[in-house]
Protein backbone atom coordinates (compact mmCIF):
# COMPACT_ATOMS: atom_id res chain seq x y z
CA UNK A 1 0.00 0.00 0.00
CA UNK A 2 1.12 3.27 -1.10
CA UNK A 3 2.05 5.58 2.26
CA UNK A 4 4.88 7.04 1.12
CA UNK A 5 3.54 10.49 0.16
CA UNK A 6 3.25 11.08 3.89
CA UNK A 7 6.28 12.57 5.16
CA UNK A 8 7.17 11.55 8.86
CA UNK A 9 7.13 14.24 11.48
CA UNK A 10 6.09 16.45 9.02
CA UNK A 11 2.37 17.93 10.53
CA UNK A 12 -0.08 17.88 8.50
CA UNK A 13 -2.48 21.12 7.87
CA UNK A 14 -5.80 20.41 9.43
CA UNK A 15 -7.86 23.56 8.11
CA UNK A 16 -10.96 24.91 9.80
CA UNK A 17 -14.07 23.08 8.01
CA UNK A 18 -17.19 25.28 7.22
CA UNK A 19 -20.41 24.02 5.58
CA UNK A 20 -23.34 26.11 3.67
CA UNK A 21 -26.33 24.55 2.97
CA UNK A 22 -27.91 24.74 -0.81
CA UNK A 23 -31.88 23.90 -0.34
CA UNK A 24 -34.99 24.36 -2.46
CA UNK A 25 -37.54 21.78 -4.13
CA UNK A 26 -36.81 19.07 -6.29
CA UNK A 27 -35.02 20.08 -9.40
CA UNK A 28 -34.42 23.79 -9.40
CA UNK A 29 -30.80 23.52 -9.67
CA UNK A 30 -29.39 22.34 -6.10
CA UNK A 31 -26.45 20.03 -7.69
CA UNK A 32 -25.28 22.51 -10.30
CA UNK A 33 -25.34 25.39 -8.03
CA UNK A 34 -22.61 23.13 -6.18
CA UNK A 35 -20.90 22.30 -9.17
CA UNK A 36 -20.51 25.40 -10.59
CA UNK A 37 -18.24 26.48 -7.50
CA UNK A 38 -16.78 23.26 -6.18
CA UNK A 39 -13.42 22.41 -6.96
CA UNK A 40 -14.22 18.79 -7.32
CA UNK A 41 -17.13 17.44 -9.13
CA UNK A 42 -19.71 16.85 -6.61
CA UNK A 43 -19.37 13.92 -4.43
CA UNK A 44 -22.66 11.45 -3.16
CA UNK A 45 -22.83 10.65 0.08
CA UNK A 46 -25.45 8.33 1.25
CA UNK A 47 -27.87 7.29 3.96
CA UNK A 48 -29.08 3.89 3.28
CA UNK A 49 -33.36 4.90 1.90
CA UNK A 50 -35.56 2.90 -0.24
CA UNK A 51 -36.60 4.63 -3.00
CA UNK A 52 -40.07 3.62 -3.24
CA UNK A 53 -41.51 7.40 -3.62
CA UNK A 54 -39.86 8.06 -6.98
CA UNK A 55 -42.78 7.18 -9.56
CA UNK A 56 -44.63 9.55 -7.70
CA UNK A 57 -42.07 13.13 -8.24
CA UNK A 58 -43.97 15.70 -9.83
CA UNK A 59 -41.63 17.08 -12.12
CA UNK A 60 -44.50 19.65 -14.22
CA UNK A 61 -42.17 22.62 -14.98
CA UNK A 62 -38.86 20.77 -14.74
CA UNK A 63 -39.11 17.79 -17.24
CA UNK A 64 -35.51 17.83 -17.77
CA UNK A 65 -34.52 16.27 -14.80
CA UNK A 66 -34.85 12.64 -14.92
CA UNK A 67 -32.88 11.51 -12.02
CA UNK A 68 -33.83 13.23 -8.69
CA UNK A 69 -31.00 13.81 -5.45
CA UNK A 70 -31.41 10.72 -3.48
CA UNK A 71 -28.77 11.94 -0.53
CA UNK A 72 -26.56 14.65 -0.42
CA UNK A 73 -24.46 16.07 -3.21
CA UNK A 74 -21.86 18.31 -1.80
CA UNK A 75 -19.01 20.25 -3.39
CA UNK A 76 -15.26 21.86 -1.98
CA UNK A 77 -14.08 25.34 -1.94
CA UNK A 78 -9.97 25.56 -0.70
CA UNK A 79 -10.75 29.18 0.60
CA UNK A 80 -6.75 28.81 1.69
CA UNK A 81 -4.87 25.96 2.94
CA UNK A 82 -6.27 26.12 6.15
CA UNK A 83 -9.83 27.02 5.53
CA UNK A 84 -12.13 24.65 3.48
CA UNK A 85 -15.76 25.17 2.63
CA UNK A 86 -18.13 22.64 2.08
CA UNK A 87 -21.12 23.21 0.27
CA UNK A 88 -24.29 20.35 0.78
CA UNK A 89 -26.89 20.38 -1.58
CA UNK A 90 -29.94 19.28 0.52
CA UNK A 91 -32.42 16.35 -0.47
CA UNK A 92 -34.79 17.19 -2.93
CA UNK A 93 -38.29 15.91 -1.57
CA UNK A 94 -39.75 15.97 1.80
CA UNK A 95 -39.70 13.00 2.40
CA UNK A 96 -35.96 12.96 3.24
CA UNK A 97 -36.18 16.12 6.47
CA UNK A 98 -35.36 13.89 8.30
CA UNK A 99 -31.89 14.36 7.00
CA UNK A 100 -31.50 17.85 7.58
CA UNK A 101 -31.23 18.51 11.22
CA UNK A 102 -27.99 16.41 10.26
CA UNK A 103 -26.75 18.91 7.19
CA UNK A 104 -28.05 21.45 9.34
CA UNK A 105 -26.44 21.26 12.77
CA UNK A 106 -23.22 23.81 12.84
CA UNK A 107 -24.13 25.20 9.22
CA UNK A 108 -22.65 28.68 8.91
CA UNK A 109 -25.66 29.53 6.79
CA UNK A 110 -27.90 28.49 3.93
CA UNK A 111 -28.66 29.35 0.06
CA UNK A 112 -32.35 28.96 -0.62
CA UNK A 113 -32.61 28.49 -4.76
CA UNK A 114 -35.89 29.33 -6.10
CA UNK A 115 -37.81 28.75 -9.10
CA UNK A 116 -40.05 31.33 -9.74
CA UNK A 117 -42.65 28.96 -11.80
CA UNK A 118 -42.56 26.67 -8.60
CA UNK A 119 -42.54 29.47 -5.95
CA UNK A 120 -44.09 26.97 -3.69
CA UNK A 121 -41.65 24.39 -3.55
CA UNK A 122 -39.23 26.26 -1.33
CA UNK A 123 -41.67 27.37 1.73
CA UNK A 124 -40.65 24.20 3.45
CA UNK A 125 -36.74 25.10 3.26
CA UNK A 126 -37.46 28.94 4.28
CA UNK A 127 -39.88 27.78 7.15
CA UNK A 128 -37.19 25.08 8.42
CA UNK A 129 -34.26 27.51 8.46
CA UNK A 130 -36.46 30.78 9.91
CA UNK A 131 -37.53 28.60 12.77
CA UNK A 132 -33.73 27.01 13.66
CA UNK A 133 -32.29 30.90 12.88
CA UNK A 134 -30.01 29.92 10.27
CA UNK A 135 -29.02 32.46 8.20
CA UNK A 136 -29.88 32.19 5.06
CA UNK A 137 -30.30 33.81 1.08
CA UNK A 138 -32.90 33.40 -1.76
CA UNK A 139 -31.01 32.77 -4.90
CA UNK A 140 -33.79 33.24 -7.43
CA UNK A 141 -32.21 30.90 -10.10
CA UNK A 142 -33.22 32.84 -13.57
CA UNK A 143 -33.86 29.50 -16.18
CA UNK A 144 -34.13 30.27 -19.93
CA UNK A 145 -37.37 31.18 -20.27
CA UNK A 146 -38.69 31.05 -16.76
CA UNK A 147 -40.60 34.59 -16.29
CA UNK A 148 -38.49 36.87 -14.44
CA UNK A 149 -39.30 38.71 -11.28
CA UNK A 150 -37.86 41.55 -9.42
CA UNK A 151 -36.29 40.41 -6.26
CA UNK A 152 -38.97 42.72 -4.85
CA UNK A 153 -41.48 40.60 -5.77
CA UNK A 154 -40.04 37.59 -4.53
CA UNK A 155 -39.45 38.78 -1.42
CA UNK A 156 -43.40 39.94 -0.77
CA UNK A 157 -44.24 36.42 -2.10
CA UNK A 158 -42.26 34.89 0.25
CA UNK A 159 -42.94 37.52 3.28
CA UNK A 160 -38.96 37.68 4.07
CA UNK A 161 -38.14 39.73 6.47
CA UNK A 162 -36.42 42.48 4.98
CA UNK A 163 -32.32 41.60 6.36
CA UNK A 164 -32.96 38.21 3.95
CA UNK A 165 -31.06 39.10 0.95
CA UNK A 166 -32.70 38.15 -2.42
CA UNK A 167 -30.17 37.93 -5.11
CA UNK A 168 -30.92 37.02 -8.73
CA UNK A 169 -28.57 33.80 -9.66
CA UNK A 170 -27.80 31.17 -12.82
CA UNK A 171 -27.14 28.41 -11.13
CA UNK A 172 -24.82 27.36 -13.90
CA UNK A 173 -22.53 30.22 -13.66
CA UNK A 174 -19.56 30.54 -11.42
CA UNK A 175 -19.36 34.05 -10.72
CA UNK A 176 -23.29 34.37 -9.91
CA UNK A 177 -23.16 31.30 -7.33
CA UNK A 178 -19.92 32.75 -5.94
CA UNK A 179 -22.36 36.25 -5.09
CA UNK A 180 -24.88 33.98 -3.52
CA UNK A 181 -22.58 32.65 -1.37
CA UNK A 182 -20.57 35.87 -0.56
CA UNK A 183 -24.30 37.57 0.37
CA UNK A 184 -25.15 34.26 2.90
CA UNK A 185 -21.73 34.89 4.74
CA UNK A 186 -22.35 38.57 4.74
CA UNK A 187 -25.62 38.17 6.27
CA UNK A 188 -24.58 35.34 8.33
CA UNK A 189 -21.82 38.21 9.86
CA UNK A 190 -24.39 40.82 10.64
CA UNK A 191 -26.89 38.08 11.85
CA UNK A 192 -23.75 37.10 14.58
CA UNK A 193 -23.18 40.82 15.08
CA UNK A 194 -26.96 40.99 15.48
CA UNK A 195 -27.29 38.47 18.37
CA UNK A 196 -24.35 39.54 20.08
CA UNK A 197 -25.48 42.67 20.82
CA UNK A 198 -29.27 41.57 21.77
CA UNK A 199 -27.14 39.08 24.29
CA UNK A 200 -24.86 41.99 26.04
CA UNK A 201 -27.34 44.45 26.01
CA UNK B 1 -44.99 -23.12 7.11
CA UNK B 2 -42.85 -26.51 8.15
CA UNK B 3 -43.87 -27.73 4.57
CA UNK B 4 -42.56 -24.84 2.35
CA UNK B 5 -38.75 -24.10 3.28
CA UNK B 6 -38.30 -22.66 -0.20
CA UNK B 7 -40.96 -20.00 0.64
CA UNK B 8 -39.63 -18.99 3.81
CA UNK B 9 -35.89 -18.79 3.07
CA UNK B 10 -37.16 -16.01 0.70
CA UNK B 11 -38.86 -13.90 2.86
CA UNK B 12 -37.70 -10.81 1.52
CA UNK B 13 -37.85 -9.79 -2.27
CA UNK B 14 -35.60 -7.95 -4.82
CA UNK B 15 -37.08 -4.80 -3.61
CA UNK B 16 -36.00 -4.54 0.10
CA UNK B 17 -32.75 -3.82 -1.50
CA UNK B 18 -29.19 -4.99 -0.07
CA UNK B 19 -30.41 -5.58 3.68
CA UNK B 20 -27.15 -6.52 5.78
CA UNK B 21 -24.35 -5.79 3.01
CA UNK B 22 -22.92 -2.34 4.12
CA UNK B 23 -23.38 -3.17 7.99
CA UNK B 24 -22.04 -6.20 8.03
CA UNK B 25 -18.63 -4.20 7.57
CA UNK B 26 -19.61 -2.63 10.78
CA UNK B 27 -20.49 -6.48 12.37
CA UNK B 28 -23.70 -4.91 12.66
CA UNK B 29 -22.99 -1.99 14.75
CA UNK B 30 -25.11 1.42 13.90
CA UNK B 31 -23.20 3.21 16.34
CA UNK B 32 -20.14 3.89 18.35
CA UNK B 33 -19.16 5.74 21.44
CA UNK B 34 -17.31 8.60 19.35
CA UNK B 35 -20.22 8.74 16.76
CA UNK B 36 -22.04 11.87 18.05
CA UNK B 37 -18.46 13.75 17.15
CA UNK B 38 -19.04 12.77 13.84
CA UNK B 39 -20.16 15.76 11.51
CA UNK B 40 -20.21 15.42 7.51
CA UNK B 41 -17.18 18.07 7.84
CA UNK B 42 -15.47 16.51 10.77
CA UNK B 43 -12.03 15.75 9.65
CA UNK B 44 -10.29 12.96 10.04
CA UNK B 45 -6.45 13.22 10.38
CA UNK B 46 -3.79 10.14 10.54
CA UNK B 47 -1.73 10.07 13.29
CA UNK B 48 2.02 10.19 12.76
CA UNK B 49 2.79 6.75 13.84
CA UNK B 50 -0.05 5.01 12.11
CA UNK B 51 2.29 4.21 9.17
CA UNK B 52 1.91 0.89 9.22
CA UNK B 53 -2.13 -0.33 10.23
CA UNK B 54 -1.75 -3.54 8.13
CA UNK B 55 0.32 -5.18 10.88
CA UNK B 56 -3.17 -4.82 12.82
CA UNK B 57 -5.12 -7.70 11.85
CA UNK B 58 -8.56 -6.75 13.46
CA UNK B 59 -8.60 -3.73 11.39
CA UNK B 60 -11.02 -4.30 7.12
CA UNK B 61 -10.03 -3.56 4.06
CA UNK B 62 -12.13 -0.44 4.60
CA UNK B 63 -10.61 0.70 7.76
CA UNK B 64 -7.09 0.66 5.73
CA UNK B 65 -8.67 2.75 3.17
CA UNK B 66 -9.98 5.17 5.29
CA UNK B 67 -6.16 5.58 6.95
CA UNK B 68 -4.34 5.42 3.47
CA UNK B 69 -6.66 8.18 2.82
CA UNK B 70 -6.14 10.35 5.70
CA UNK B 71 -2.60 9.98 5.14
CA UNK B 72 -2.18 12.29 2.02
CA UNK B 73 -4.13 14.76 3.33
CA UNK B 74 -7.22 15.00 6.40
CA UNK B 75 -10.50 14.06 4.86
CA UNK B 76 -14.34 15.06 6.24
CA UNK B 77 -15.99 12.21 6.95
CA UNK B 78 -18.58 12.84 4.22
CA UNK B 79 -15.57 12.59 1.45
CA UNK B 80 -14.80 8.98 2.96
CA UNK B 81 -18.27 8.22 2.56
CA UNK B 82 -18.36 9.52 -0.87
CA UNK B 83 -14.37 8.04 -1.45
CA UNK B 84 -15.77 4.72 0.04
CA UNK B 85 -19.35 4.42 -1.94
CA UNK B 86 -20.44 3.45 1.70
CA UNK B 87 -23.03 5.16 3.76
CA UNK B 88 -22.13 7.58 5.94
CA UNK B 89 -23.83 5.70 9.23
CA UNK B 90 -20.90 2.71 8.20
CA UNK B 91 -18.04 5.31 7.77
CA UNK B 92 -18.89 6.62 11.10
CA UNK B 93 -18.62 3.08 13.17
CA UNK B 94 -15.33 2.32 10.92
CA UNK B 95 -13.67 6.35 11.81
CA UNK B 96 -14.62 5.01 15.53
CA UNK B 97 -12.68 1.97 15.82
CA UNK B 98 -10.25 3.63 14.05
CA UNK B 99 -9.96 6.51 16.56
CA UNK B 100 -9.96 3.70 19.39
CA UNK B 101 -6.91 2.23 17.66
CA UNK B 102 -5.09 5.54 17.85
CA UNK B 103 -4.92 5.41 14.41
CA UNK B 104 -6.84 8.39 13.54
CA UNK B 105 -7.69 11.61 15.62
CA UNK B 106 -10.96 13.70 14.59
CA UNK B 107 -11.00 17.27 14.58
CA UNK B 108 -14.37 18.94 14.90
CA UNK B 109 -15.27 21.42 13.00
CA UNK B 110 -15.75 25.00 14.76
CA UNK B 111 -19.44 25.48 15.36
CA UNK B 112 -20.54 28.75 14.09
CA UNK B 113 -22.09 30.43 17.41
CA UNK B 114 -18.03 30.18 18.10
CA UNK B 115 -16.85 32.01 15.03
CA UNK B 116 -18.45 35.22 16.61
CA UNK B 117 -14.34 36.27 15.76
CA UNK B 118 -15.72 37.91 12.73
CA UNK B 119 -12.49 37.42 10.38
CA UNK B 120 -12.87 33.75 9.47
CA UNK B 121 -16.18 35.15 8.28
CA UNK B 122 -14.25 37.81 6.39
CA UNK B 123 -11.48 35.52 5.47
CA UNK B 124 -14.60 33.66 3.99
CA UNK B 125 -15.63 36.25 1.90
CA UNK B 126 -12.07 37.27 0.77
CA UNK B 127 -11.58 33.63 -0.31
CA UNK B 128 -14.88 33.45 -2.20
CA UNK B 129 -14.37 36.53 -4.23
CA UNK B 130 -10.40 35.41 -4.88
CA UNK B 131 -11.93 32.03 -6.82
Amino acid sequence: MAFGRFERGKPQVEPVTLKILVAGGFGVGKTTCVGAVSEIRPLRTEELLTEAGRPVDDTTGVEQKHTTTVAMDFGRITLREDLVLYLFGTPGQDRFWFLWDELATGALGAVVLVDTRRLEDCFAAVDYFERRSIPFAIGVNCFDGAARHSTEDVRRALDLDTEVPVVLCDARERESVKEVLVAVVRHAMTYAADRERSVTT
Amino acid sequence: MSGDGQRSSHWFDDEAGPVVRPYAMTRGRTSHAVQHRLDLIALVVAEPHADDPEADHSLSPEHLTIVELCHDAPQSVAELAAELDLPVGVVRVLVGDLVDEELVHVNRPVPPAELVDESILRDVINGLRAL
